[in-house]
């Protein structure tokens, strides 16, 4: 396996480290925008620009992942079969997550219509928990 | 006989007579290891997904993760604390990788010098998350118990710190054994095992891990702190 190890020497040493720099760079942007987007969202934006912020912050996570997953552990530079044999299978997530999101969905626009009582029970508003933290102290 | 081989390898890499996936056997066995564990953070992230999916109200990340170390009571500092986290793990991923190239030209200074920095990020960051367990520990958030209350104001059920104490925990976990494996590649390089050996591919499968490490946090964070 010394081969392997030799082969690696073949790289230019500069590039590399190059490379590395960079994608630390952009996983460092990635990971800025993301934060923008974190703190434009706490204040008072629509349901729909919320969602759409939301998906961005999605979209920019997977590019993370893949850059991360391509270049810092190095898949992007194998062989496209050793590629195929860890990427193919985790492409069943999309069908996973799509399935159970809508499930998960479902189940609460279901509930929400035949009972009604766990229904109003979500709707009740409660005091503030420090509030209600105070008062055994209190009686102390 | 080998130069045979090495001409028909691109074309018959099925042929036998050599690795199919020029890697060696443990790193390809540390690449299927890894995925499986994706799929068992996956199951760990969808299912908090499907349950939040369900239910009415959720809280809201920033009322709850808005503390950090040393800050006066009552600060309202959201995000600021988990990115501090975050970039800890992005720096330590990439000594991370300047070790494994290092053992690349079999640069056994700088192969020790990353690691120690990739091994003291690991410590920080360990040491972040248990000052922010301990913080919501403090604020009555456990297993079984949840403070907080809906983004609407609505009751809260447990859901939420459940599943936040057992993914952040199951991550914790796998930092600290990262942490544990990279102390022990940083003694046998030391030891001049690797140059003995001849290659540092042990750093590499260490590496492997580390990054995988890097990259559940990069779901973690998303899922839990920003949406």
């Amino acid at each position: 396996m010394a081969h392997t190890a030799a082969e690696g020497l073949h790289h230019d040493d500069g590039a590399v480290v190059k490379e590395i720099w960079k994608v630390t760079g952009i996983l460092s942007v990635l990971t800025i925008v993301e934060l923008i987007l974190g703190f434009i969202m706490m204040r008072d934006i629509s349901e729909a620009m919320r969602l759409a912020f939301k998906g961005t912050i999605v979209i920019l996570m997977i590019a993370k992942a893949f850059y991360i997953v391509g270049y810092f552990m190095h898949l992007k530079h194998e062989l496209k079969n050793l590629i195929m044999t860890i990427v193919v299978p985790l492409a069943l997530f999309i069908w996973f997550i799509t399935a159970f999101l809508y499930e998960g969905n479902s189940y609460k626009n279901l509930r929400n219509r035949y009972d009604p009582y766990k229904k109003s029970q979500s709707e009740i508003k409660v005091k503030k928990v420090e509030e209600v933290k105070e008062t055994p102290k209190a009686g102390e | 006989m080998s130069t045979v081989t090495t001409a028909t390898a691109p074309t018959k890499l099925w042929s036998g007579g050599k690795s199919p996936f020029n890697v060696e056997y443990g790193k390809l066995m540390m690449w299927y290891f890894l995925m499986s564990d994706a799929f068992t953070f996956g199951a760990f992230l969808i299912s908090y997904g499907t349950i939040r999916f369900s239910s009415n109200g959720w809280p809201n990340p920033n009322e709850v993760f808005k503390s950090f170390p040393f800050a006066p009571e009552g600060v309202h500092a959201p995000l600021v604390f988990v990115s501090v986290m975050t970039f800890i793990l992005i720096i330590s991923s990439v000594t991370m990788v300047l070790a494994v190239h290092a053992g690349k030209k079999m640069d056994k200074n700088a192969v020790v010098f990353n690691l120690i920095l990739t091994i003291i990020g690991g410590i920080a960051f360990l040491s972040c998350q248990a000052w922010e367990w301990t913080h919501l520990h403090s604020e009555g958030a456990w297993w079984g118990s949840n403070p907080f209350l809906n983004a609407d104001g609505t009751q809260s059920s447990t859901n939420f710190t459940n599943y936040f104490f057992t993914i952040t925990g199951f991550h914790g976990f796998h930092v600290f054994s990262g942490v544990v494996i990279n102390i022990v590649m940083l003694i046998m390089t030391l030891m001049d095992k690797f140059e003995k050996r001849g290659h540092y591919l042990m750093i590499e499968k260490a590496g492997l891990y580390w990054h995988f490490v890097d990259l559940v946090w990069v779901f973690v964070f998303t899922c839990f702190y920003l949406i």
